[in-house]
């Protein structure tokens, strides 16, 4: 077991650095001088190189990315143009909203999809599979945030039971909160729904068909007990690795649900930021969610021997 | 059964729109862009099936329009995907060795970025406009073509039958495009579709936050977008664009799913 996380930990590192590398490349090739749009067009020559030497920019860039990289490490990720606040609190404040959205949708998600999955794959190709592939297929095909456009139409503006612009954080208001993140976690449980019944299906059709199976029929199990006791567990496996996958893609994606449902979050912050030329803030972002992203499938692959014992023999 | 149910109405609903995105290049009921401030907000109507935006702007002549740009959006970048994608997985699951371990690296770390956020990214750099996109949507969606090349390559290149091939004295690289990549279509054939459809969500998702192709060029994402301060006075406008890339979505959906049981056997009872 210590063998299979040391060596999947190891994994992590040359991938982080070249996400890092990746990231600071990136905010490198955006056209126009930085120091010139924080200063102003307006600026002095000389304010300007000043400035320049002050930031580090006058550097090779390797040298840039090694200092850039030590000071990312102990959490110093500059300081936004447009309001002059760091920029991790600022994240670690957005993030709050994205990543309690993003987790409970994709729970209730995995909650209803897999159960669901493995009803179909019981009942392969008779009407109650295929309705179910039906519905999560048409799940599948509807957009966030059209989805979500239309939610906000019939609960916010035609029967008017949710409000329909803003956020309260849970810690001022446990109800008014709970009530304006309410259609946003709907939203965003359906459209997964539709992914992770299709995943868990065609996981348990695989394991259904497998001697085991067969064997604990024979010997006389309810279908109840064959199903639960020794489908789910093997057939939960891969969906547990989708979950890892729609968990950080739902926080690369999560801008456009923000959007919608007027949300202060992390995806609203790097789209807000890319309007304002807010480099620091973007590069930031980028940065925080492609870490989370590749922390959340690290602890999702840590966790994959529980649900599968054979993985951490190999 | 239900392998020709998926085909038929996932090809009927790409067919449909395919055919739109073709006629718009020549036809729409009305310009697309001609501002008529004497028809704002018109609910559908027999002069205005669809009714009109809040310029006057005829609708189904934007949906018409936008299909146009939308499909022309995913396959430019599905191209580019499959293109870039084949090239470095074809070298590195060829060239092995050095070459292998840092593209695969480089892989790696690109496909650790959700990709509509490396989209974004890249978006930041090249500015919203319509190739930026493809770019950017080709960029983030060009490592999973490679993965699967590179796989496929590996798994291919020491058969018997490639063998034979250079033992009769065939060339590498004409052992490679005769034998080891027609072995690569069916699996690119089965991600591009999938990819048809992320591309063209990611798509409508950019020019949904402003980020994907500006306005006045309508796509079904700007559409969508500007519909939402008039949700509740004029709901056609949030309705057609949102339908229009729901049904096309589930249209490859569809045609994905009997695609993959058709070509990848063992996916085939999925």
């Amino acid at each position: 077991m210590l063998s299979y996380v040391l060596r999947r930990l190891a994994f992590t590192i040359p991938t982080l650095l070249l996400v890092a590398m990746a990231v600071f490349t990136l905010v490198r090739l955006i056209p126009g001088d930085p120091v010139q749009l924080m200063l102003g067009d307006a600026a002095d020559p000389a304010q300007v190189t000043e400035m320049r030497r002050a930031l580090g920019l006058e550097e090779p860039l390797p040298v840039q990315f090694v200092l850039w990289l030590g000071k990312v490490a102990v959490g110093d990720l500059g300081k936004s143009i447009s309001n002059g606040l760091p920029v991790l609190p600022l994240m670690i404040e957005r993030f709050q909203v994205s990543g309690l959205i993003v987790l409970v949708a994709v729970f209730f998600a995995a909650l209803l999809a897999v159960p669901a999955g493995l009803l179909a794959a019981w009942r392969q190709n008779q009407p109650l599979d295929l309705a179910i592939v039906a519905g999560a297929t048409m799940l599948l095909s509807i957009p966030t945030f059209w989805l979500g456009l239309l939610l906000l139409l019939l609960f916010g503006l035609k029967l008017g039971w949710l409000p329909v612009v803003g956020y309260v954080p849970f810690s001022e208001n446990f109800g008014q909160a709970l009530l304006y993140i309410v259609l946003p976690i709907v939203t965003l449980t359906m459209v997964e729904i539709g992914v992770m019944t299709r995943m868990s299906r065609a996981a348990a059709i695989d394991v259904l068909r497998l001697d085991y199976v067969t064997h604990a029929r024979a010997k006389g199990l309810p279908e109840r007990r064959v199903l639960m006791r020794h489908v789910l567990p093997n057939a939960f496996a891969p969906t547990w690795t989708l979950i890892g996958l729609i968990l950080g893609h739902l926080l690369g994606g999560i801008a456009v649900l923000e959007t919608v449902f007027t949300l202060p979050g992390l995806g609203r912050l790097l789209v807000d930021s890319i309007f304002a030329r807010d480099y620091p803030v973007v590069q930031g972002c980028l940065l925080f969610t492609a870490l989370i992203y590749v922390l959340v499938n690290l602890v999702v692959d840590l966790c994959y021997p529980l649900f599968d014992p054979r993985v951490q023999a190999e | 059964m239900k392998l020709r149910g998926n085909t038929l109405v996932g090809g009927t609903l790409i067919g449909i729109v395919l055919l739109t995105a073709a006629t718009a290049t020549v036809w729409t009921p009305y310009n697309p862009l001609q501002v008529n401030l004497r028809a704002r907000l018109k609910p559908p109507s027999e002069l205005y099936w669809l009714g009109t935006d809040e310029f006057g702007r005829d609708v189904l002549s934007r949906i018409m329009a936008g299909a146009g740009t939308s499909v022309l959006v995913a396959l430019l970048t599905v191209a580019f995907a499959v293109v870039v994608g084949v090239i470095l997985g074809v070298v590195a699951g060829y060239v092995r060795g050095w070459t292998d371990r840092i593209l695969m690296a480089v892989n790696d770390a690109l496909l650790a970025f959700p990709g509509i956020l490396l989209a974004l990214g890249v978006m930041v750099v090249v500015g919203a406009n319509k190739y930026g996109i493809v770019l950017a949507l080709g960029l983030a969606y060009a490592p999973s073509v490679v993965r699967v090349v590179r796989g496929t390559v590996l798994s291919v290149r020491e058969r018997e039958y490639v063998e034979a091939s250079r033992m009769i004295g065939n060339g590498e690289i004409y052992s490679m495009v005769r034998h080891v990549m027609p072995n690569c279509i069916a699996p690119i054939a089965v991600l591009s579709t999938s990819m048809f459809g992320w591309v063209l969500l990611s798509e409508s998702a950019l020019s949904f936050l402003g980020l994907g192709v500006p306005p006045p060029a309508p796509t079904w994402g700007n559409m969508l977008a500007a519909s939402r301060p008039y949700m509740e006075t004029a709901t056609w406008l949030g309705i057609a664009p949102g339908l229009c890339i729901a049904f096309t979505l589930l249209g490859i959906n569809l045609l994905g799913d009997s695609l993959r049981d058709r070509l990848d056997p063992r996916m085939a009872h999925a």
